[in-house]
């Protein structure tokens, strides 16, 4: 058929007055002008409301990524160990023994600020849902949280219904939330962010994926029924915020994690049968994405007659029906013949099961509706044909290099160590720690900061002469560096992440990522988005680290203010035998080194560091810089050290700086050290910008180790040409010395540590 | 020695209990899915943690009218063992097998941590005979709703009768969170007046590793199993 011939039939002066009042809804649906006239065009038609609300969810920021595609396709996706990359549910890597780690990152950043309890628990059961329809049990969450400012009125329910939620849907269903990080900044004010993380376990030839196989298979729905909830949420996710907001609450989806539980239990019990071809969650979307996703990875098309679809509520339209984002809900295509095999299990669940259409060779997604063609469309444009922007963009770099000497404070280390316990960025986050079931499921090893990266032991490994391997997990950015540096800063994300894993005891092996930005229509935002990614990329391609799968949430602004920008790195690493997991806490009479630092090492790195917020008042100058070879000769040396079982604990260096890390390690047995100064210090007083930049610059590639056996780790250290520091012996004094300029109580200062956070709360 | 851990749906700590009587038994559990209410005589019937039907309407509150309930009341009859444990104690109580309630925490949060556990003075009972009076234990909790109340007669029944068997202690005088949800004596397990029921808050199953949560769980599920086995 001619393009346009179909359009060329009704009278020209009718098309247009079509044409024209379709525009206003698709407008209104958050598609552009040009993307609406493309859409006429590639269907050859004008399309009715339905056809409309399925494309402009497809073309939504969200389920297209068409201002970041460009730039997400150069990230290094590829390994030896990676079985699935980007493109999936969740990414999926090879952790030897048969087994597989399936895990992703999602942000519900728009939802949680409009209601923060249900925005962030759907985050949750979300995340969930992406892991276990690839097969996976779910066994670890985790999560990214930035709110705006401590004292802004609205920050302490924020964070009180945030934390809540996570709990809610995680505590319920079961698995372990093992930690995360939580900041504040006054970007987030407006617009906070609730990234969640999910890792699952599978056996490697035993993945499931969402193509749809077989013209003429059944297509089936299971789980909860479809109500009102949610509508267009995809479409809300990809657009800026305004005062009217709150008006958008009713777009938020409410999490059911019992029927998410069931769903999960029924899922993995079918999955164990053969009867599963493909199966997709309908997450953002909903049965819209799901479908055309499912027919289009398999080249096929897909019929369905929604008055099969189960509904919750009473005379649901075609479009509500396939724009709801109602929760705990699953598309598969089932081995012909096995449908009552399945049934049984989800009767036995109490869900729904309900067979709603075919799946065909046409390459159209067919909707019936009350006996009417519903929706009629190419399922190729829905999917290839979403715009792929190139916007215009500029990294903004800031080169400034501060010096210590330009600082003047009458601050001692003491006073400075107390602002920095008393900064709820640094402070202990036990407070909401706490109110996550961090222990469910008995495997959890190390949780929420005990280790610089959470430990959950994979079940089944045990062996008579180990408890089995373990998966380290852990979640890192630090946007402060991004927005001075989006390129460096996208590289110290990476690199903190895999010295985290390192620190834990774990190889680093791959990454899941969220890009928090702002508005990519803004030059300095897509700047911003340029540059991070540029730095992932380089990062993880040095440190073999690839990208598996990840999510983008742009348009976080409000009011025209752009949130700082954000790209979290989620990472996994994998440990051989869980019992040489290390902790950050040192233990009595042993030695602190620091890996990573020379002799001769006596200006800190203060440029954006939290010292010179407390100094300055602001962040300012370029931040620390990175080098690739420094971060990997670390980290391979720390596992080496390790796996000769010479090391006790280690933590790495970033927020707040060396003494900052020294107390953290000091903090959980009560002990003291005196700490060896560089030659040129040893005469400071307390108020000397050298001697403070040198305890609490942020200079990376660097990680305090604790040994008991000095001896051994220094050969090694020499032979491996390593540069090191060492600190000094713990003792059981509680006192942190630093020779005639100052005695830190660690009693004291991990008092301010943890009452930070409950007195912000008002607990 | 035979033991079975219940299932309804939103169990989910079975696995969890299943994996600890394994390894004090060396046998596997026999699972018993709620609907369930013909399965062989036990020497120990376990109601595992969970947010079994969601914790809607009240904690364990549905649970409770799952067929498998007569089921155990007739094994509690025949003299059998039950150990409830969080959502399984609610259950317990909702089934009006163990007297009380079990309330919000105190703070209306919820909580995971560690918890000292002291054994009181009580009736003979296969969970805590091996144990001496005043010996501690550190076992975690994770809860939201495990603030038991009871009115001062029950309290002081359950008191003269010895079946308060667990209480959350103080590690040190100092100590003032100790109790992680403001239950009425800092109670944190009561026992059936035949002493063959015992309903706890915290976590058993959770302290069976050196590596995480310590091992008193371990010691005191393989306690139970001993004094059950004689």
């Amino acid at each position: 058929m001619e393009p346009q011939s179909q359009l060329l039939k009704i009278n020209k002066n009718e098309y247009l007055a079509q044409q024209k009042s379709k525009l206003e809804d698709a407008l209104e649906m958050g598609l552009t002008k040009d993307e609406y006239n493309l859409i006429c065009k590639k269907i050859d038609k004008i399309p009715n409301m339905t056809e409309l609300g399925i494309f402009s969810a497809m073309f939504s920021e969200h389920c297209s990524y068409k201002s970041s595609k460009k730039w997400l396709k150069t990230l290094p996706t590829k390994a030896a160990h990676v079985i699935q990359g980007p493109g999936e549910n969740a990414g999926v890597i090879d952790i030897g023994e048969n087994l597989a780690a399936v895990f992703k990152i999602e942000s519900h950043n728009h939802p949680s600020f409009i209601e923060p309890y249900q925005g962030s628990a759907t985050g949750v059961g979300g995340i969930l849902r992406d892991v276990f329809t690839m097969g996976a049990r779910p066994i670890a969450l985790m999560n990214a949280l930035r709110f705006g400012a401590p004292n802004q009125p609205l920050t302490k329910h924020l964070v009180s219904g945030v934390v809540k939620g996570i709990g809610g849907y995680g505590n319920c269903i079961g698995i372990p939330t093992v930690g995360g990080e939580t900041n504040f900044d006054k970007s987030y004010d407006g617009n906070i962010l609730v990234n969640a993380m999910a890792v699952g376990l599978a056996k490697k030839d035993k993945i499931f994926y969402s193509a749809a196989t077989g013209a003429g298979n059944s297509v089936i729905y299971v789980g909860a029924k479809t109500g009102r909830d949610g509508i267009h949420g995809a479409t809300m996710a990809s657009a800026e915020f305004t005062e009217n907001s709150a008006e958008k609450r009713p777009t938020v989806q409410v999490g059911d994690p019992f029927t998410g539980k069931l769903l999960l239990e029924a899922c993995l019990e079918l999955m164990n049968t053969d009867a599963v071809l493909s199966i997709q969650d309908m997450g953002a979307a909903g049965l819209t994405s799901s479908s055309v996703e499912m027919a289009s990875k398999g080249s096929l098309g897909m019929n369905l007659n929604l008055d099969l679809v189960p509904i919750r509520e009473d005379k649901m339209s075609s479009y509500e029906i396939m724009l709801s984002e109602s929760q705990e809900r699953m598309l598969m295509i089932l081995k012909p013949g096995s449908e009552e095999k399945a049934k049984l299990i989800f009767d036995k669940w109490d869900l729904d099961f309900a067979i709603i259409g075919k799946v065909t060779n046409t390459g159209r997604l067919i909707l019936t509706k009350d006996g009417f063609e519903a929706c009629n469309l190419p399922l190729k444009p829905l999917v290839e044909d979403a715009p792929e922007y190139n916007k215009p963009y500029e990294i903004k770099t800031n080169t400034k290099v501060l010096k210590p000497s330009e600082f003047k404070t009458n601050l001692t280390i003491m006073d400075i160590l107390i602002k920095i316990f008393k900064n709820p960025n640094i402070a202990s986050k036990k407070w909401i720690w706490e109110q996550y079931d961090s222990s469910v499921m008995g495997d959890t090893i190390f949780a929420n900061g005990d280790s610089d990266a959470s430990i959950v032991k994979i079940h089944g490994t045990e062996k008579k002469e180990s408890y089995g391997k373990g998966l380290a997990i852990t979640t890192d950015c630090t946007p402060r560096y991004v927005k001075s540096n989006p390129i460096i800063g996208g590289m110290q994300a990476v690199c903190e992440a895999a010295r985290n894993i390192a620190s834990s005891g774990a190889k680093p092996l791959a990454i899941t990522n969220n890009l928090n930005f702002g508005n990519p229509d803004k030059k300095n935002v897509m700047g911003e988005i340029v540059g991070s990614l540029k730095g992932i990329s380089e990062a993880a391609s040095f440190l073999s680290t690839p990208i598996v799968s990840g999510n983008v949430s742009l348009y976080n602004e409000t009011n025209g203010k752009s949130i700082l920008p954000t790209p979290v790195i989620g990472m996994v690493g994998a440990i051989d035998e869980v019992e040489n997991s290390l902790e950050i806490s040192a233990k009595l009479d042993n030695v602190l080194i620091v890996l990573g630092q020379s002799h001769n090492f006596e200006t800190g790195w203060i440029g954006c560091s939290i010292y010179q917020e407390i100094i300055n008042k602001k962040y300012d100058g370029a931040p620390p810089p990175i080098n690739l070879e420094d971060e990997k000769k670390v980290i391979e040396i720390l596992l080496k050290l390790n796996e000769q079982k010479l090391l006790t604990a280690a933590h790495d260096i970033s927020d707040g700086g060396l003494l900052t890390a020294v107390c953290e390690m000091l903090f959980k047995y009560s002990l003291g050290l005196d700490i060896n100064l560089p030659s040129t210090l040893i005469n400071c007083d307390s108020y000397a910008p050298l001697l403070q930049s040198w305890c609490f610059g942020e200079d990376q590639a660097r990680i305090i180790i604790a040994t008991k056996d000095i001896n051994k780790v220094q050969l090694i250290l020499k032979e491996n040409d390593v540069d090191f520091f060492v600190l000094g012996q713990t003792n059981s004094s509680n006192n942190l010395i630093l020779k005639d300029i100052a005695t830190i109580s660690i009693n004291e200062i991990r008092d301010i540590n943890e009452k930070t956070i409950p007195s912000m709360m008002g607990d | 020695m035979r033991s079975g851990v219940v299932i309804f749906p939103g169990s989910n700590c079975d696995r969890d209990m299943i994996v600890a009587l394994k390894q004090v038994t060396g046998k596997t559990p026999i699972k018993i899915w709620h609907k369930e209410n013909d399965f062989p005589n036990l020497d120990l019937i376990v109601v595992p943690g969970g947010f079994t039907f969601g914790d809607y309407l009240r904690c364990g509150a549905l649970a409770a009218r799952s067929p498998v309930i007569s089921s155990i009341k007739n094994h509690i009859s025949r003299g059998g063992t039950v150990l409830g444990v969080c959502n399984g104690f609610q259950i317990l109580i909702e089934a009006k097998i163990l007297p009380g309630s079990l309330i919000r925490n105190k703070k209306l949060l919820f909580t995971c941590r560690e918890t000292t556990l002291e054994v009181q003075n009580c009736m003979k009972n296969p969970f805590l005979s091996g144990f001496k009076i005043g010996e501690c234990l550190k076992i975690p909790v994770a809860h939201n709703e495990g603030n038991y109340f009871a009115p001062k007669e029950l309290l002081k029944q359950l008191k003269e009768e010895g079946r308060i068997a667990l209480k959350y202690s103080k590690q040190k005088n100092s100590e003032k969170n100790y109790n992680p949800n403001g239950s009425s004596d800092d109670i944190a397990g009561i026992l059936s007046n035949n002493g063959k029921v015992l309903g706890m808050m915290p976590h058993p199953e959770r302290a069976i590793n050196y590596l995480h949560g310590g091992t008193d769980g371990l010691k005191l599920l393989t306690n139970c199993i001993q004094q059950i086995i004689g």
